[in-house]
C-alpha cells in the first residue's frame, strides 16, 4: 500500500507553465479523481507521478521514498492510456505478461499470473488473440490487466474511457472500480468528465490552468464548492454575481433584482477588490403556480420547456425577462410538465444557495 | 532523468554524426574545394571556363540537362496523369489488371531499360526493323536516339511516379468534396479545375520534384542513348575519364546547386500553398462505363497500352537465350537455348559480377538497415538541438545526382583521411560498398521515419511504464513495429544497389566489377543475350523483392518511391 505526496510542485514547459505550486496527499489505496477541463495540467501531473517528466520544483514522494528524479521503469506504477498504448506486434497474452517477462518471473508463475487476471478482467476465451482483432472495450481491459498484473504500488489511469461509446463507458465505470476495490491499490484517475468522477471517487481534485482548485470527496466538491470555477464545472448551476454594501451583511443581486438570503453567508471582512457570486443548482429551485411565501421568491415566466427522458429542464425568465434562470425537475408525467409562457412562482431556498467567491484569473 | 535521457540521445548522435560528417558533408565539401582550384591553386578559373566561352560544350550540356529535365516532367506527367485518372475514376473489364500493369516500368533498372529500348527501337531495332519487313519498306521508318530517345526513356521509367502519386492522391480526396462543388452548381470541368486539382497539386508538385531531379541525375539513358548530344551528367563522367578531376568537380556543383535549388523552390511552393484534408480518404468510387462501345475501345487502349509496357521486358526475356554470336549479321536472332544462364553458373567471369554486386549491396544495405534505424529513431523520437541540419544531411545523398556523389567519393578517398582510417579507399573494394551505402540512406530512413511516426510515443512509454529499460523496450517492442517498413526500404535499396550504374562506373575496379559494369562490358562485344541475361537477373531480383514486401510487409509498391 503506497500513499502519494505532491508537495508545491511546478512544471515549465518553456514558458508555458503547464502545473503550478501543487501540493497534494493520495492516501493509500484511495481512488483519487484529478478533475478539469482539458490542457489544466493533470496529465502533466500524473506523468511526473508515473516519472514520464520531472517537476521543475517540487518533490514527489512514494510513502516516504523521493521518487522525484526516479526513471519511469523503476517507480512500479501500472498505467493506462488514453489510447491504451498496447503493443500491436504481441497477442493477448503477451503484452499481459510484458512486465511480468521484464521482472523476469518465472514461466509458470508468468502464465498463471497472466491468466489470473485475464479472468479478473473477463478476456479469458481471447488470450491468443491479436490485440488488433479486440474491441474498443476489450482493448481497454487488456490495458487495465497489463497495469494490473505487475501488482503496481499505484494505478494510473489517463482518461481510459474517453475513447469509448457512452454505454461501454458506463459498464467499464463499474468494471475498473470493481477491480480497483478487488486489489486495494492507491488509484489516480484522471478525466474532464465529472460524472465520473462523482461515480467513482473518495475524493476529487479539481484542476483549472495549473492550479488546483479544491480537494475534496464528490459531495463536498458538489454541495460546497469552494469558488465559481467549482461550482460551475461540476454539476450545472446557476451563478449569479452579488454585491454587498460596506457595513452590511446584507447581498443584492443585480440579475435577479433580489435581496439574497443564504445560510451559508460570507464570514470575511469587506473587501472591495472581492467578488462574489450565488450559486443555485437548478434541481433545488422551488417553482410553483400558486404564489409562495418566504425568502428569495421571485416571479417568473417559463420561457423553454426541454425534455431529456429522465428529467425536464425548464427555462425561466425572471426580474421582467432579463435573466434566465434554470430549473430541473424529474420526469413525473406529461401533466407535471410547464407550458411554455406561463407565468409562476419561484424560490430559491436560503438553505441551497451557496455564496462563492471569484476565482483569481 | 532529463540528464539520463540526454546522455541517450548523445550517444545515439555520435555514430551518425559521425558517418553523416565523414561520408555525405566531408566528401561534398571536397568536390567543393577542389573546383576552386586550378593545377592545386585556388582560384575561380574553373568557374570561368564552365560559363565562358573557352568551354562552350560545358554551358549547352547544362542546357540540354534542363531542357530534358523540363521535357521529361511534361512528358511523364501527360502520360501519368490521364492514367490515373481513368484507373481511380473508371470500371470497366480487366482495370485492376491493367493498373497493375502499369507500374511495370519500375521493375526495370535504368540501365536494363535503356538497353532493352536500344534494342527495340534503336537504329538496328526490332520494331522499326520489323514494321519495314512487314510493309516492305524501302528503309527503317524510324529509329530513336540522341534526345528522343532519350525522352522517350525517360518518359516511359518515369511516367509511373505521377501516376502512382496522382493515384494515392485521387483515392485520398473525399468524394463528397466534388460532389459538394457540383451540389453548389459547378459543372464538370469546374469542379475539375476549382476543386480536384488544387487538391492534387501537392501530389503534383511531388511527382515534378522527383521527374526533374531524376532526369537531371540520368546517367543510363544519356550514356547509352546520347551519341553526340551532351548533357551535364556526363560530362562529369567524361572530365572524370580525361583526368580533369578539377572541372568534374566544377560540373558537379553545378549540377547539384541546379537539383538542389529546384528542390528548394518546390518546397517553398509547396508550404506555399498547403492543402490540408480535412476528412479521410474514404476511396473513391468509380463510375462505370457503360456505353459498350466506349468500354471496349478503353479494353483495346488498355491491351495495347500493355504490349507497348511489357515489350521492353519481353525483349529482354526472349534476348536473354540467344546464346553469344547467333545474332551478329541476321536480322534476327534464330537460335534460342539455355547457354547464358548456364554460363552464368559455371564461367566464373560471367557470375563474378552477379556475386560481386550481391555482396557489395549486401554490405551496403546491411549499413544502410543499420544505420537507418538508428538514424531515424533519433530524427523522430528524440529532441535536440540542430534536428533540421541533421535531416538535411540524411537527405543530401538524395538531392545529390548520382554521379556526384560518386565524384565525392573519388575526391574525398582518393587520399588518406580520418574518416577511411589512414587507408586510400578508391581502388579498392570498399569503395563501391560505401558509394551504395550513401547513395540509399535516404530512402532506408524515409521509410523508416514512415513507420516511425506512425508508432505513438506511448507505445514506448508503456513498457517503460512496465519496468522495461530502453534497451529492452528498442529490441522488444520498438524494433518488432518498425521491422516491416524499415525491412522493405533495405530490400528495396538492395536491388537498386545491384543495378546501380553511375556510380559503379566512377568507382569500380576489375576486382569489385558489379553487374552494370560487365553489361557494358557485353554490349561492347556485340554479346546481347549475355547483357540481357544480367538484365533478367535483376529484373527477377526485383520481382521477388516486390512480392516480398507486398505479401508480408503490406507495403503497397506507390510507398516504395
Ligand atoms: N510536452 C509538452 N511540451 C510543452 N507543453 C506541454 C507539454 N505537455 C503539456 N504541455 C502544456 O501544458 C498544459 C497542460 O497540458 P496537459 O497536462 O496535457 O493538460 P490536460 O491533460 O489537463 O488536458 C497545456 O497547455 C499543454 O499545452
Ligand atoms: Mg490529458
Amino acid at each position: 500500500m503506497t500513499a502519494v505526496t505532491l508537495s508545491n510542485i511546478t512544471k515549465q514547459f518553456g514558458d508555458v507553465t503547464a502545473v503550478k505550486e501543487l501540493d497534494i496527499t493520495i492516501k493509500e489505496g484511495e481512488f483519487f479523481t484529478f478533475l478539469g477541463p482539458s490542457g489544466c495540467g493533470k496529465t502533466t501531473t500524473l506523468r511526473m507521478i508515473a516519472g514520464f517528466y520531472y517537476p521543475s520544483t517540487g518533490k514527489v514522494k512514494f510513502n516516504d521514498r523521493d521518487m522525484t528524479t526516479v526513471s519511469p521503469e523503476k517507480r512500479n506504477t501500472g498505467m493506462v492510456f488514453q489510447n491504451y498504448a498496447l503493443f500491436p506486434h504481441m497477442t493477448v497474452f503477451e503484452n499481459v505478461a510484458f512486465g511480468l517477462k521484464v521482472r523476469k518471473v518465472n514461466k509458470g508463475e508468468v502464465k498463471r499470473r497472466v491468466e489470473d487476471v485475464l479472468e479478473k478482467v473477463h478476456l479469458k476465451p481471447f488470450i491468443d488473440r491479436q490485440v488488433s482483432q479486440l474491441s474498443g472495450g476489450q482493448q481497454q481491459r487488456v490495458a487495465l490487466a497489463r497495469a494490473l498484473v505487475i501488482e503496481p504500488d499505484i494505478l494510473l489511469l489517463d482518461e481510459p474511457l474517453s475513447n469509448l461509446d457512452a454505454r461501454l463507458r458506463d459498464e467499464m465505470r463499474n468494471e475498473i472500480l470493481r477491480l480497483q476495490r478487488e486489489y486495494g491499490i492507491t488509484t489516480i484517475y484522471v478525466t474532464h468528465d465529472q460524472v465520473e468522477a462523482l461515480t467513482m471517487s473518495d475524493r476529487i481534485a479539481v484542476f483549472n490552468v495549473g492550479n488546483c482548485q479544491q480537494i475534496g470527496t464528490p459531495t463536498e466538491i458538489y454541495n460546497q464548492p469552494v469558488n465559481d470555477f467549482v461550482a460551475e464545472f461540476i454539476g450545472e448551476t446557476n451563478l449569479f454575481e452579488v454585491k454587498r454594501s460596506e457595513g452590511s451583511l446584507n447581498l443584492f443581486c443585480d440579475a435577479l433584482n433580489l435581496q439574497v438570503v443564504a445560510d451559508s453567508s460570507i464570514q470575511e471582512e469587506f473587501d472591495e477588490n472581492k467578488r462574489f457570486k450565488m450559486s443555485v443548482r437548478p434541481e433545488a429551485i422551488a417553482i410553483s403556480k400558486t404564489r409562495l411565501e418566504g425568502d428569495n421568491v421571485l416571479v417568473g415566466v417559463v420561457d423553454l420547456v426541454q425534455f431529456t427522458g429522465e428529467s425536464v429542464h425548464s427555462f425561466i425568465k425572471v426580474n421582467n425577462g432579463r435573466t434566465t434562470l434554470k430549473v430541473t425537475d424529474l420526469n413525473r408525467g406529461p401533466s407535471t410538465y410547464l407550458k411554455e409562457g406561463f407565468e409562476l412562482y419561484v424560490q430559491l431556498p436560503p438553505d441551497q444557495v451557496r455564496i462563492v467567491p471569484v476565482a483569481k484569473e | 532523468m532529463l540528464t539520463a535521457e540526454k546522455r541517450k540521445t548523445i550517444l545515439l548522435l555520435i555514430p551518425i554524426i559521425f558517418v553523416l560528417v565523414g561520408y555525405v558533408l566531408y566528401p561534398t565539401i571536397e568536390t567543393f574545394i577542389e573546383s576552386f582550384k586550378q593545377n592545386g591553386i585556388v582560384s575561380i578559373q574553373n568557374y570561368v571556363d564552365f560559363f565562358g566561352p573557352k568551354a562552350q560544350a560545358n554551358l549547352e550540356a547544362l542546357w540540354n540537362s534542363v531542357y530534358i529535365s523540363l521535357l521529361s516532367v511534361l512528358l511523364s506527367a501527360c502520360i501519368g496523369i490521364p492514367l490515373a485518372f481513368i484507373f481511380t475514376r473508371y470500371n470497366f473489364p480487366g482495370r485492376s489488371f491493367f493498373s497493375g500493369i502499369a507500374i511495370m516500368p519500375i521493375v526495370l533498372p535504368s540501365l536494363v531499360g535503356v538497353m532493352a529500348f536500344m534494342w527495340l527501337y534503336g537504329e538496328v531495332g526490332l520494331v522499326p526493323l520489323a514494321i519495314q519487313d512487314l510493309f516492305n519498306l524501302e528503309e527503317v521508318p524510324f529509329s530513336i536516339g540522341g534526345v528522343t530517345g532519350i525522352l522517350l526513356v525517360h518518359a516511359y521509367t518515369m511516367y509511373p511516379y505521377f501516376y502512382m502519386t496522382v493515384s494515392s492522391a485521387l483515392n485520398n480526396v473525399d468524394p463528397s468534396l466534388e460532389e459538394s462543388a457540383a451540389n453548389l452548381g459547378s459543372g464538370r470541368f469546374g469542379v475539375f479545375w476549382k476543386v480536384t486539382f488544387p487538391l492534387l497539386t501537392p501530389a503534383l508538385v511531388a511527382a515534378s520534384l522527383l521527374v526533374f531531379m531524376v532526369s537531371m541525375a540520368s546517367f543510363s539513358a544519356p550514356f547509352l542513348l546520347a551519341g553526340g548530344y551532351r548533357v551535364l551528367s556526363l560530362q562529369i563522367y567524361f572530365s572524370k575519364i580525361n583526368g580533369d578531376l578539377e572541372m568534374a568537380a566544377t560540373q558537379s556543383v553545378i549540377l547539384s546547386a541546379v537539383s538542389i535549388s529546384f528542390l528548394l523552390f518546390m518546397r517553398w511552393f509547396q508550404n506555399r500553398r498547403d492543402y490540408r484534408m480535412g476528412s479521410k480518404g474514404i476511396g473513391a468510387h468509380r463510375s462505370e462505363v457503360n456505353n459498350p462501345i466506349l468500354k471496349w475501345i478503353m479494353v483495346t487502349i488498355g491491351i495495347v497500352a500493355m504490349v507497348v509496357l511489357l515489350l521492353p521486358h519481353a525483349v529482354l526475356a526472349i534476348l536473354s537465350f540467344v546464346p553469344e554470336g547467333a545474332w551478329t549479321w541476321q536480322k534476327y536472332p534464330s537460335t534460342f537455348n539455355l547457354e547464358n544462364y548456364r554460363l552464368l553458373f559455371e564461367d566464373p567471369n560471367i557470375w563474378d559480377p552477379v556475386r560481386n554486386s550481391l555482396i557489395m549491396a549486401f554490405v551496403a544495405c546491411l549499413g544502410c538497415f543499420v544505420f537507418g534505424i538508428i538514424t531515424s529513431y533519433a530524427l523522430v523520437k528524440r529532441k535536440f538541438f540542430g534536428k533540421n541540419l541533421l535531416d538535411i544531411l540524411v537527405m543530401l545523398p538524395w538531392a545529390l545526382p548520382a554521379t556526384v556523389v560518386g565524384m565525392n567519393l573519388i575526391l574525398a578517398f582518393n587520399s588518406k583521411s580520418i574518416f577511411s582510417f589512414g587507408q586510400v579507399l578508391v581502388g579498392t573494394f570498399w569503395i563501391l560498398p560505401l558509394a551504395y551505402f550513401i547513395r540509399f540512406i535516404p530512402l532506408v530512413v524515409r521509410s523508416t521515419n514512415a513507420v516511425l511516426e506512425q508508432m505513438d510515443d506511448s507505445i514506448e512509454e508503456a513498457a517503460q511504464n512496465l519496468g522495461a529499460r530502453w534497451l529492452y523496450t528498442f529490441r522488444r517492442v520498438v524494433l518488432p513495429i518498425i521491422m516491416p517498413g524499415v525491412l522493405s526500404g533495405t530490400l528495396l535499396a538492395f536491388v537498386q544497389a545491384v543495378g546501380e550504374f553511375p556510380t559503379s562506373v566512377l568507382l569500380y575496379t576489375l576486382d569489385n566489377r558489379p553487374i552494370s559494369i560487365e553489361i557494358m562490358n557485353q554490349l561492347r562485344m556485340f554479346n546481347l543475350g549475355q547483357a540481357a541475361a544480367y538484365g533478367m537477373i535483376q529484373v527477377g531480383l526485383i520481382a521477388i523483392v516486390m512480392i516480398i514486401s507486398y505479401k508480408f510487409f503490406g507495403v503497397k509498391s506507390e510507398n516504395t518511391l
